[in-house]
């Protein structure tokens, strides 16, 4: 049973401190599609989709109704696409329009999975698929696209590297419209996860069953507004009261995940123990390191912050769940989270910085515009640079840049909604276009050989 | 459905009676009520038994709201499940 102070807590959580859900992603397998054809593999694409995510959104709605906890996004992630178009891969995007067909017709917010896994070597049909990325992007409006271009196992795929720094910039070009709003969603990955429930690099893995539900929980303003009562407290203490709330957070989200699985008729697969912000004020993960102690995220001390952050995070929200899963972790996009475009904004943080706080936490470069003439070496190069960092910490990197095309550093680029605004953050202007141009595999670091 | 009715806002005469009127006209049955002013704040809750069918708590949720913008107080029903599961291990 519980009290009053209780359930006024959770009510003053979601009224004030915007508690929420931010996803209930479905993942639906798609490889009872594979027909003779593109065209008909295209239609069964779709069909699948119709019937199994039916039900999705009113179900979820209905749940956000009941429990009085807002549930922000609605998603689908399916099968690696590349696996699903192999015999005709430059038909591909036959089966992107199909999907992205369904997602509309149903109000799913995201859907995730026009991806390519290719950290040990690329197929000749994954070559292929890579490069209808661009104009899928460009053509769709909720299809999003992943790349896994390296594994702590399997070394880094530097070929891949070098083709998605021409990727991202040409994506970035074919929405040059939109500030390149087709690098929003587009992620490359080391390590990526198969049960990963946020975008834009969700997809199903092929370990899955046919269909299962993962649930994305949020709350960074929750976790803000409980330390602010501990002004004084020292960093253990600190780290109880993120643990704490972290634990109440999660149990809201593995409540919904049981309940959504269970009405939907799917498997629960597991709960994304994250804290990720949105840009509106009171949910942002940069305010948290603020509260902390810091005068702006990025100035010295910003990573031991997050660090703290991160695995209290974890510990907190591991016991609330009975699996857990996905990304895990702080996620610190930088146009989707309004302390950190303030702090861009004033010029508190650099590309640098970011990196290093990628170390510590969940997930990479994420949601960071940079000048629209960056050479694709130099996309490239951020990308083998975050690879390499999940590579020998065994945890999963990324990297999400939107080189905006005709913007210099210091204008902004805008996306609207979730996605957010951001300042174009300098790069280094150094050239790495021979070391990326030399291709190969970086192999496996010495501790992958755990057998 | 056991569900939880939370009342907050400035406090004001005749607020229980407002929310109880509408909970009986809508075949919700309390089963435990309490209350609290915190510097002049009010705050209620309310333990209720409601239908189970979505449409008819939806109607419920609703008309919970509409009455406390009426009386510009918060009003909130949930499902009693949140509460147990966020604050029990």
């Amino acid at each position: 049973m519980f009290g009053k102070n209780e359930v006024l807590e959770t009510v003053e959580m979601v009224e004030k401190e915007h508690l929420n859900i931010r996803t209930v992603t479905m993942g639906i397998s798609l490889l009872s599609c594979i027909r003779g054809t593109a065209e008909e593999t295209a239609d069964a694409v779709y069909g699948c989709i119709m019937r199994r995510a039916e039900a999705l959104v009113p179900t979820v709605n209905a749940l956000s109704r009941e429990y009085g906890i807002p549930i922000v996004n609605k998603r689908v992630s399916v099968t690696p696409v590349s696996l699903v178009t192999a015999p005709f891969p430059e038909k591909s995007p036959l089966v992107g329009r199909a999907l992205d067909r369904a997602a509309r017709e149903l109000g799913i917010d995201f859907l995730g999975g026009y991806s390519a896994l290719v950290h040990k070597g690329t197929a000749d049909y994954e070559k292929i698929f890579l490069t209808t990325i661009p104009e899928v992007l460009a053509e769709t409006e909720r299809l999003c696209s992943s790349v896994n271009v390296g594994s702590s196992r399997s070394g880094i795929n530097m070929d891949a590297i070098r083709l998605m720094g021409e990727i991202v910039k040409e994506t970035a070009e074919r929405t040059a419209d939109r500030d390149g709003l087709g690098c929003c969603k587009l992620v490359v990955f080391c390590n990526a996860v198969e049960d990963n429930p946020f975008m834009a690099g969700a997809f199903h893995g092929i370990g899955e069953a046919d269909t299962v539900v993962n649930v994305g929980v949020s709350g960074p303003g929750v976790v803000q507004h409980a330390l602010s009562f501990a002004p004084e407290a020292d960093l253990t203490a600190a780290a109880e009261i993120i643990k704490r709330t972290a634990f109440k957070i999660t149990r809201a989200g593995q409540l919904i995940a049981k309940e959504a699985a269970k009405r939907l008729g799917a498997r629960f697969g597991i709960v994304d123990l994250s804290l990720a912000p949105t840009p509106a004020r009171g949910d942002s993960v940069a305010r948290i390191l603020e509260e902390l102690g810091l005068s702006a995220v990025g100035c010295h001390g910003t990573t031991a912050a997050l660090a703290m952050l991160n695995d209290a995070v974890k510990k907190g929200g591991v016991m609330a769940s009975s699996s857990v899963g996905g990304l895990s972790g702080a996620f610190i996009p930088v146009s989707e989270d309004i302390g950190m475009i303030e702090s861009a904004e004033a010029g508190n943080i650099s590309i640098e910085k970011l990196e290093a706080m990628t170390c510590v936490c969940s997930v990479g470069l994420d949601m960071i515009a940079i000048p629209g003439d960056t050479p694709a070496s130099t996309i490239s190069a951020m990308i083998a640079d975050e690879a390499a960092i999940g590579m020998i910490n065994n945890k999963t990197t990324a990297v999400r840049v939107i080189p905006a095309p005709g913007k210099k550093v210091g204008d902004e680029v805008r996306f609207g909604g979730l996605l957010g605004r951001a300042p174009v953050l300098p790069v280094h202007g150094g050239d790495a276009s021979r070391f990326i141009g030399r291709g190969g595999l970086i192999p496996a670091p010495i501790h992958s050989f755990k057998n | 459905m056991r569900a939880v009715v939370t009342v907050t806002g400035t406090d004001r005469r005749g607020i229980i009676a407002k929310v109880s009127e509408l909970l009986y006209e809508r075949k919700a049955n309390i089963e435990d009520i309490s209350q609290t002013i915190m510097g002049g704040q009010f705050a209620m809750m309310m333990i209720v038994q409601c239908a189970e069918e979505d449409a008819d708590f939806t109607a419920l949720a609703a008309a919970l709201d509409e009455l406390g913008r009426s009386i510009g107080m918060s009003v909130r029903v949930q499902h009693a499940d949140i509460f147990d599961a966020m604050h029990n291990v």
